[in-house]
């Protein structure tokens, strides 16, 4: 349904924009019908452009990105409001979201002037409901009120209800629980999942190797705005063949297993742009050759590929 | 015995009336324990962690004492806590990325604040390189701004600022919320450490993230609206979590290994009660599935077995 085709996105920072910062390089995916892809990285990685270049709200600097076959970056007018129509975004702080001046419902208001102006007042109001109901709230409860008289996980489902009015297709969901409190951060992963079971396909943007596990059909994992690995999450879990990968899992803190005392390595000097693998000066298992070239991403198994020389020998 | 808290109880004062953030938190910490705090966001953590501090309004003190060492805290004395400040008790605080003046240059920040307690920065500056180079930052940061280091270089230079007087108790609040799993790990191998060579004495963990409290913790504190639900060590808290919402609050963590297609998880329904006028009794009573009659009594908070504390009236007849 959605092509990431070789994306890459060049920032420029610094006084007058001279220095240039590559957020995104050569990024390639597909998102299916009703797939939940996990995008995970740590900060800095490019996962939130990925996100923002899908969203259309900051342009792409080469490569394409196809929905249904058209490439978004030509929409324009009518066909824009069509693009944003099916797809939907939802970001990470729920409360900056809102103005706090105005009721939370008037996301929906809003909404409704922009894109069902001839709906009448009581057809809107049932789907509402609908919609609110959907995302697990009672309308009632919730309606009517200021943002700050909601907690995060409400404010957060509302912003989904929001999003289910349209006629979705994908939702891009930006680190959504990151801010949430683990006994509400879970309902909001199963509304996910169970959105998923109605056809919706999400892009779940996290730095959370466990939530993205729990949910994801597929994970794809970034260093430095590379893709280094990707495949079915069932197989980036338990076979990770990236030693970023391997290090990230080896970092998760988990209930089942404490950590080896590794001494993580901290050191973080940037390859040189464009140059050797991107993960060369943290690798542990670096030798001469990845100074030098940029490994691609081959597959290693069945839905599964990883960008590393060394992945088939480890 | 490094710290002592008994029935400490501190209210926030706002035009409606006082919001109970910390109702009678009575427990210790060990020399060389590293307890970990959870809770959700508005459960008293922070208000716990500061008040043992820097107690400023809104914040007030309504009751209670603490002791660290043996000798009384002042807490409640902001004029007579100076003299604990820093040397016998201190804190990382929640973004300490952004404690550091972004005017001063690091070396510069950390001179006038050891002027300020009355200590030479150039005999201390040996000590401060060196533990600056156990952390891995070159000596270099010294001579640099706050906005020309890393968010996780600016925390661990605030980790070592924070402990260069060895104090007795250190409280680090959220350190590792904002750091990526790497980093993270990083930082917490770090803290133990500091605890490992004598730095300080005894760490207060502050976190939500309670799989970090199971990596490193020694005992884990869990606190619900205000009040102490269960305290234990961390073994013990994950193998048999004695209260109803340590229980609900662990199963719903999700862990590598489970997915949704295969497991469900669930949430703890419910949201945490007002804390302007809270319900008398248990406070979980709302969200509990196992709540009876005489919740509405607010329960006790016993030690069941040594060293297990819980306050829950379906765990007070094992005891």
């Amino acid at each position: 349904m959605l092509t990431v085709e070789r994306v890459t996105k060049v920032y420029r920072v610094g006084a007058f924009g001279l220095r240039k910062l590559t957020a995104v390089r050569d990024v390639s995916f597909e998102i299916h019908d009703g797939e939940i892809v996990s995008l995970i990285g740590e900060s800095g990685s490019g996962k939130s452009t990925i996100g923002k270049m899908i969203l259309r709200l900051t342009p792409i600097t080469s490569g394409s990105i196809c929905f249904q076959g058209e490439d978004i970056a030509t929409l324009k007018g009518r066909a824009l409001k069509e693009y944003y129509r099916k797809v939907q975004g939802v970001f990470q702080d729920p409360f900056a979201t809102y103005n706090p001046i105005f009721k939370a419902d008037r996301i929906f208001q809003m909404i409704r002037e922009e894109f069902f102006p001839d709906t009448e007042p009581k057809v809107w109001a049932n789907r509402l409901q609908e919609a609110l109901r959907a995302v697990g709230l009672n309308p009632p409860d919730v309606q009517n009120k200021f943002p700050h008289q909601l907690s995060g996980g409400q404010l957060q489902r509302f912003l989904i209800a929001r999003a289910l009015l349209l006629d979705i297709r994908l939702l891009i969901a930006d680190e959504i629980i990151s801010m949430l409190d683990a006994s509400t951060r879970i309902d909001v992963l199963n509304l996910l999942a169970e959105l998923r079971s109605r056809g919706l396909s999400i892009l779940f943007i996290t730095h959370d190797l466990s939530l993205g596990y729990y949910i994801s059909d597929r994970a794809i994992i970034l260093y430095s705005g590379r893709v280094v690995e990707m495949g079915s999450s069932a197989r980036v879990y338990e076979d990770p063949k990236h030693p970023y990968t391997r290090m990230l899992m080896a970092s998760v803190p988990r209930l089942d297993r404490k950590w080896e005392r590794s001494g993580a390595n901290l050191q973080r000097q940037l390859a040189e742009e464009g140059q050797g693998c991107v993960y060369y000066a943290r690798c542990p298992l670096a030798e001469s050759a990845c100074a030098r070239l940029s490994p691609p991403l081959v597959p290693v198994a069945s839905d599964h590929w990883a960008a590393c020389l060394r992945a088939g020998k480890i | 015995m490094s710290l002592q808290v008994e029935k400490l109880t501190v209210y926030y004062r706002t035009l409606k009336g006082y919001v109970r953030a910390l109702e009678g938190a009575t427990f210790s910490v060990a020399d060389g324990e590293i307890m970990g705090l959870a809770g959700e966001s508005g459960c008293g953590k922070t208000t716990l962690g500061h008040s043992l501090v820097y107690l400023r309004p809104p914040m007030q003190l309504i009751g209670g004492r603490v002791w660290l060492d043996g000798c009384d805290l002042p807490v409640s004395d902001l004029e007579r806590m100076k003299e604990y400040r820093f040397r016998k008790i201190s804190i990382i605080p929640q973004y300490a990325m952004n404690a550091l003046n972004p005017t001063r240059k690091i070396g510069r920040m950390i001179a006038e604040l050891l002027a300020s307690r009355g200590i030479d920065y150039r005999e201390t500056l040996p000590e401060l390189k060196r533990r600056l180079d156990l952390v891995q930052l070159s000596p270099g940061v010294l001579g640099m701004y706050p906005i020309e280091l890393s968010g996780g270089m600016k925390q661990r230079t605030v980790m070592v600022l924070s402990t260069l007087l060895n104090p007795s108790l250190l409280i680090a609040d959220e350190i590792t919320s904002a750091l990526d799993v790497s980093t993270q790990k990083a930082v917490c191998e770090m803290l133990v450490q500091f605890r490992d060579r004598g730095f300080v004495r005894s760490t207060i963990l502050i976190t939500h993230d309670i799989s970090i409290l199971y990596q490193i913790a020694d005992t884990i504190l869990v606190m619900y609206a205000g009040q102490l639900a269960e305290k234990a060590p961390t073994e013990a808290m994950f193998r048999n979590p004695r209260h109803p919402y340590t229980r609900m609050l662990i199963a719903s963590l999700p862990k590598v290994g489970i997915r949704y297609a295969e497991e469900r998880l669930r949430g703890i329904p419910g949201a945490p009660p007002q804390l302007l006028n809270p319900p008398a009794g248990c406070r979980f009573r709302e969200r509990c599935p196992v709540s009876m009659e005489r919740c509405v009594e607010e329960p006790p908070f016993l030690e069941i077995t040594p060293g297990h504390w819980v306050a829950c009236w379906r765990e007070v007849g094992s005891c």
